[in-house]
């Protein structure tokens, strides 16, 4: 009875104690994570959000599918891009829809950008010690009507910018984008905009420039590109296909 | 061919195909009619070793699957492997879910029917709400997702890779699950060896509204280059056919193989040797 007792307790306030127990590892070859690729980008304007992502699924050196969605949209207003392993991905979206939900209902509208951003993080966080392997860009409008993007890690170390990229071909698409957007130091008199100068066809043209180079020298990043722009009319999709090799 | 114990879903489902099997109904009462469906492990108890990352025992391999103009259809051969052994050859690796879904497995063959057994708690659960609306092939890609994802968090996988493919409301479905819940959907699928051998010949071959005899050939075609090419693939395969009306397996049959080449016939002719 005592010992029956005492197995009771320790499954209630210290259910690790179970883990005493003979525990067999087979081998090392089962990995619960892989990254099924792809690359994300946005583009913050004055008053528009430009969000990119390729449609290309892959897994080791196959193409799983060549026409899947890695672009969820969570709220009206805000749109998250995110590539690694699909199956994370596509959790961290529910998790964050359940959320938002939840929210909705306690606060009778819709979460900021800004409020959403720090939600993702907190996200991320919650799992730092087994993350979701996602590496996500978020884009959409901010409380003043202007274009916001933040940029993630896996863990949730976030920042915003101006324009941002991730994802199997963030390195070849960054430099790009540094090249034509970056604006000067903070500390210039006189003070200037971080959103881009761009209008908003120009960004999605530079894009679409950026998805198409990258397509050539990345194997996961190609066969077509998902563009969703926000602006105060609402929310567009366009696609582009690229190159299927 | 079938496993002597008759499952309660094999009877139901298989039976609207017009099989010559008996149709007897056999109602079976047990556990399974007691409620909704309840996780695989239980808790971790004192003094009981806990499970973790496996490694598969007998193994199915690669299971097809295509949409055509009346539904869709999924194949897979009846081989279940021990390693390099083909130790079972009337392995059934695709089970009608309900009457208008269908799930393929490459892998644990025993993780597989763990599936079906949940599947079928599942349909039973939803069928008895009696509410005009039962769970359709996207219903249950979801929700073998969300199955096979727990089961990866808790680093304790399912080792198959499922195809699920349907027709509910004129809309067809087929997707794809692995052990670590990475899930798609598309016009053609394939699993394991199917990936690298049969989706190219789908990719060059493939078309919207292809007929039955269109998609049963495409998917012949394709198993046959996999029998010829995967050592775990034997000549003994099933076509199951899956329309909003029912889903229809066949007897397992084999494909017309060439093995006549001289290469074959006196595999020494040209070797090197003393003797």
């Amino acid at each position: 009875m005592r010992s029956w007792k005492l197995a009771k307790m320790s499954m209630v306030f210290a259910p690790r104690l179970a883990e005493s127990a003979p525990t067999s590892h087979v081998g090392a070859s089962w990995s619960p994570y892989d990254n099924n690729g792809g690359t994300c980008v946005a583009i913050a304007g004055a008053d528009y959000c430009v969000i990119a992502a390729d449609t290309r699924m892959s897994t080791g050196f196959s193409i799983l599918t060549r026409d899947y969605s890695k672009i969820h949209h969570i709220t009206e207003k805000c749109v998250l891009a995110s590539s690694g392993f699909q199956a994370d991905v596509r959790s961290l979206q529910k998790n964050l829809d359940a959320r938002h939900q939840i929210y909705q209902h306690q606060h009778s509208k819709q979460m900021s950008c800004p409020a959403m951003a720090q939600l993702l993080s907190n996200t991320l966080y919650y799992k730092r010690f087994f993350p979701y392997y996602s590496f996500n860009v978020l884009g959409g409008l901010d409380n003043e009507g202007k274009g916001c993007v933040y940029t993630y890690d896996a863990v949730g170390s976030y920042e915003r910018s101006g324009y941002s990229s991730q994802g199997s071909g963030q390195t070849l698409i960054m430099p790009v984008l540094d090249n034509q957007l970056k604006s000067a130091s903070p500390l210039v008199l006189p003070p200037r905009e971080s959103s881009t100068p761009l209008t908003e066809s120009e960004a999605v043209d530079l894009i679409k420039d950026t998805f198409a180079s990258a397509a050539e020298r990345d194997i996961y990043t190609g066969d077509g590109v998902e563009i969703v722009i926000i602006n105060k009319e609402g929310i567009r999709r366009e696609t582009m296909a690229l190159k299927r090799d | 061919m079938h496993h002597p114990q008759v499952l309660r879903s094999q009877m139901r489902w298989e039976c609207h195909g017009g099989q010559e099997e008996s149709k007897q109904e056999q109602i079976y009462v047990g556990r399974s009619l007691m409620g909704p469906p309840t996780p695989f492990t239980l808790m971790p108890m004192p003094g009981v070793p806990i499970t973790h990352t496996q490694q598969p025992y007998v193994t199915g391999t690669s299971v097809l699957g295509l949409i055509y103009e009346g539904g869709v259809l999924i194949a897979a051969d009846t081989a279940g492997s021990y390693g390099s052994t083909t130790r079972f050859k009337s392995v059934e690796r695709m089970k009608a879910v309900s009457n208008n879904t269908l799930l393929g497995a490459s892998g644990e063959i025993s993780d597989f029917q763990a599936i079906t057994q949940l599947l079928d708690r599942l349909i039973v659960a939803d069928a008895m709400w009696d509410d005009g609306n039962d769970l359709g092939p996207l219903d249950i890609h979801n929700y073998l997702t969300r199955v096979m994802y727990n089961r990866r968090n808790k680093f304790d996988p399912l080792w198959n890779t499922l195809i699920l493919g349907g027709v509910k409301n004129g809309v067809k479905h087929l997707g794809s699950v692995s052990m670590i819940g990475v899930h798609y959907v598309d016009n053609h699928i394939a699993t394991g060896f199917g990936i690298h051998l049969a989706q190219p010949i789908f990719r060059e071959e493939w078309k919207e509204n292809m007929t039955l005899e269109e998609g049963t050939r495409l998917l012949e075609k394709a198993l046959l280059v996999l029998f010829y090419r995967d050592r775990s693939a034997i000549n003994k395969i099933q076509v199951a056919n899956v329309t909003e009306d029912g889903v229809h397996i066949s007897q397992p049959y084999a494909l017309k193989s060439e093995w006549n080449l001289e290469a074959f016939k006196n595999p020494t002719a040209s070797a090197a040797g003393s003797w």
